[in-house]
């Protein structure tokens, strides 16, 4: 499913790097190294805490990940698309500009913090402050795609983008248990399935039904979302889904005494 | 609401010099002046006056002043007009206070109580409109200990990335959208002539002002509006913002009437909305936080750029840059008291924080002690006013100081406060663009050069008067300090002895 032209040549060898025992920084040389000599697809193995992998990486190579990376996987990642065979820690995709993050499991805080472009999937929960500060600008808009659910302040201060969360672990008529849902949002969108009580939702966020364009975006990301993990997804696009949006692009606007 | 607030300042209009212009209703912002076409007379309406001068300065005839509104309340210690006014607005708004610039209240300035030396009999003075004298400074991580290999006589382990100061004075974090596209314009251009840096502040980075990466430090804040590998690459230094002088702890709305389009296009945001910085950054809450972005940042530029980290002081100051240093920080920034702003809350402005000479020292020494002095160089900013100011921050520990309010007040800033009301006369913190075009890049950039120009001679002076020729033999020199009018306690915090010791 992925989109990335690169890929779709034939005879495109796969790099290895073991990354057993071999710290950050090394890891991620090694990473350059191979990308600087023209790899276009590179397998890491045995990754065990190792941060910021794909962060200095400004081409959409295509980086498979096979243990569990270190925090700020993809920090102000600007173009590869990384896979994880494991789960992902605290403040994947940090910061991100352009390219795609795919984990299958779980991915830990801030999720996609200040992300203003490109992708991430995660097939499972993530953990507090997913999408906070997200934005968008022109034809940059960041997109977060959530199997299962978010814990507190998902969405919090967003300012552009869409964050979808499937809770694909939840029953038809379960209900959230994150708290202060898009608080101080103020741009973007988040789709979500399941159910939330007023007090989980922040002041400055309203709930709508999905309009036509609405569903569009939904559906493609949905259908994005299946292609990576081998879902159903048409048979997740038959719940029902709420709309999140910013009551006001101005939220503090009459804070102040002038 | 009618405001019971009176006017602050008086328009005083000389009749027989007036010639009807009209150049100060056109000048003031603040819709002061008017003209009267029938009666073909310029009148004031003082209310809405901020004593900015911007009209006394541009009238052709000298026929203006602006004065002190001497209209007084009963004498009261604790009911001061500014304590009374603060009441009133509140009580007509509902709002929080908010003001521009740093702490205008009578903390002690620190500065003004310490006394710089002189060479008298026993060691000459130098004279340094005649004799060789060194003023630069390089920032970044200084190693341990450096080996020299005895055949080639070069280093055998290169030396961390390190920048050059030729003055060690660097102008502050001003982003663009507080401050116009022209003063940054002008600071980058008096960076690069005068051979110090200049700070994007957290607003991002012009297309027009890539070119003097060389002079500029690029900031990372809670926002991390405009910040991209491109941006990340662009200066000498990445500086971490954790927070400012002038608001400890809080974060920053820039109001959406100031994303104008250009603005937008740079921070990376829809035009009109509120740009919002959070108060902390959600992926830094502790010290070993802190060290993974430092790195992440170091990664993401391929560990050639100094990564700066900048603090408010507070009170635990100290111990707080010790972590910074540990965190892998290759400069640390402290911001004082008096740090500026181009908005906040006036309750924190005045009442958070400590002076930048107290925190000075306490870090310089706690840095000593702990034997890591070497690894960060340590800048300091929030009042800076002088050369003197500036050799005695680097005779406490500094290795250069950032200005912020004195590199605007060279612009032609009269320190109004009036920062957060986007309307500055000055064309200086605003986006209206027809305010900004009232400072000229050119014009600006030479101000500001004029300015380093004057205060590298005196720095120079300073030096030559304790019989010193460079600036590396002042730094952390105390010795070169007495105090006056301090009790033991702040000599103690400050290292210094009294004047008279």
């Amino acid at each position: 499913m992925s989109a990335n032209p690169a890929l779709k040549k034939p005879h495109n060898s796969i790099i290895e790097i073991n990354a057993q025992d071999i710290a950050t920084h090394e890891l991620n040389n090694q990473l350059k190294q191979a990308v600087a000599a023209g790899a276009k697809r590179i397998l890491l193995k045995n990754v065990c805490g190792q941060r910021y992998i794909g962060t200095d990486i400004n081409k959409p190579v295509e980086i498979k990940i096979e243990g569990t990376p270190g925090n700020d996987l993809g920090s102000f990642m600007n173009g590869p698309y990384i896979t994880v065979h494991g789960n992902a820690q605290d403040g994947c995709g940090n910061t991100m500009n352009e390219g795609e993050i795919v984990v299958h499991g779980h991915a830990g805080d801030i999720t996609g913090l200040s992300a203003r472009g490109g992708k991430i999937f995660i097939r499972e929960g993530v953990g507090y402050r997913a999408g906070i500060h997200m934005k968008e600008y022109g034809d940059k808009k960041p997109s977060i795609v959530i199997g299962g659910t978010a814990q507190d302040f998902c969405g919090e201060y967003m300012a552009g983008g869409v964050m979808v969360l499937l809770g694909l672990n939840m029953k038809d008529d379960d209900y959230h248990r994150a708290r202060y849902v898009g608080t101080g949002m103020h741009g973007g969108v988040i789709y979500m399935r399941g159910k939330l009580e007023d007090y989980q939702l922040g002041r400055e966020v309203g709930i709508a039904e999905l309009d036509d364009t609405d569903r569009a975006i939904l559906a493609n990301l949905v259908e994005q979302f299946a292609g990576h993990f081998d879902v159903d997804g048409q048979k997740i696009l038959t719940h029902k889904f709420m709309k999140l949006f910013p009551l006001y692009h101005r939220p503090y606007g009459r804070l102040y005494a002038y | 609401m009618k405001t019971y607030i009176p006017s602050k300042f008086i328009v005083e209009r000389d009749a027989s010099r007036c010639i009807q212009c009209q150049v100060c209703v056109n000048q003031c912002s603040f819709d002061v002046h008017s003209y009267d076409a029938i009666d073909n007379e310029v009148m004031a309406d003082e209310k809405n006056c901020v004593g900015c001068h911007r009209c006394v300065v541009f009238c052709p005839t000298n026929a203006l002043n602006i004065s002190k509104n001497t209209l007084d309340y009963r004498e009261n210690y604790n009911w001061r007009p500014e304590a009374i006014e603060d009441i009133l607005k509140q009580a007509e708004t509902g709002g929080v206070l908010l003001t521009g610039m740093g702490n205008d209240k009578g903390y002690k300035v620190y500065w003004d109580h310490i006394l710089l030396n002189a060479s008298q009999v026993t060691n000459p003075s130098i004279d340094p409109l005649r004799e060789p004298m060194e003023l630069v400074t390089y920032l970044g991580r200084k190693p341990d200990r450096i080996e020299i290999d005895p055949l080639t006589h070069a280093l055998k382990n290169p030396l961390p990335p390190q920048v050059k100061l030729d003055v060690p004075v660097m102008f502050s974090a001003m982003s663009y959208g507080a401050v116009s596209l022209n003063v940054q314009r002008s600071l980058a251009r008096a960076a690069s002539e005068a051979g110090t840096f200049w700070n994007t502040g957290e607003g991002g980075l012009h297309s027009s002002l890539y070119k003097y990466g060389d002079h500029t430090i690029v900031q990372v804040a809670s926002g991390r509006f405009g910040v991209h590998s491109k941006y990340l690459n662009a200066g000498k230094v990445v500086e971490i913002k954790i927070g400012q002088g002038a608001k400890p702890g809080i974060g920053g709305h820039l109001p959406g009437e100031k994303v104008t389009a250009e603005v937008s296009l740079t921070r990376m945001i829809p035009v009109g909305t509120d740009a919002l910085s959070p108060a902390p950054q959600h992926d830094i809450y502790s010290i070993e936080d802190l060290a993974q972005l430092v790195y992440a940042i170091k990664e993401a530029t391929g560990y050639q750029k100094l990564i700066s980290v900048k603090i408010a002081a507070v009170h635990n100051v100290s111990a707080i840059a010790s972590g910074m240093v540990r965190a892998g920080a290759d400069i640390i920034v402290l911001d004082g008291l008096r740090g500026s702003t181009g908005a906040a809350p006036k309750v924190i402005r005045d009442n958070v924080g400590i002076p930048i000479e107290m925190a000075l020292a306490a870090v310089d020494s706690r840095l000593r002690e702990e034997n890591i002095r070497n690894q960060a160089s340590l800048v300091i900013a929030g009042g800076i006013r002088s050369s003197g100011d500036i050799a005695k921050a680097i005779a406490l520990g500094a290795d250069a100081v950032y200005i912020g309010t004195a590199a605007l007040i060279a612009l032609g800033c009269t320190a109004c406060q009036q920062c957060h009301t986007g309307k500055c006369a000055w064309g200086i913190c605003t986006s209206d663009l027809a305010l900004t075009k009232r400072i000229n890049p050119e014009i600006g950039s030479k101000r500001l050069v004029n300015l380093l120009r004057g205060w590298a001679i005196e720095l120079k002076d300073i030096l030559g008067g304790m019989g010193i020729n460079a600036l590396e033999s002042l730094r952390g020199n105390r010795l070169h300090l007495r105090g006056a009018g301090l009790s033991d306690t702040e000599l103690k915090i400050l290292g210094i002895r009294s004047v008279g010791d």
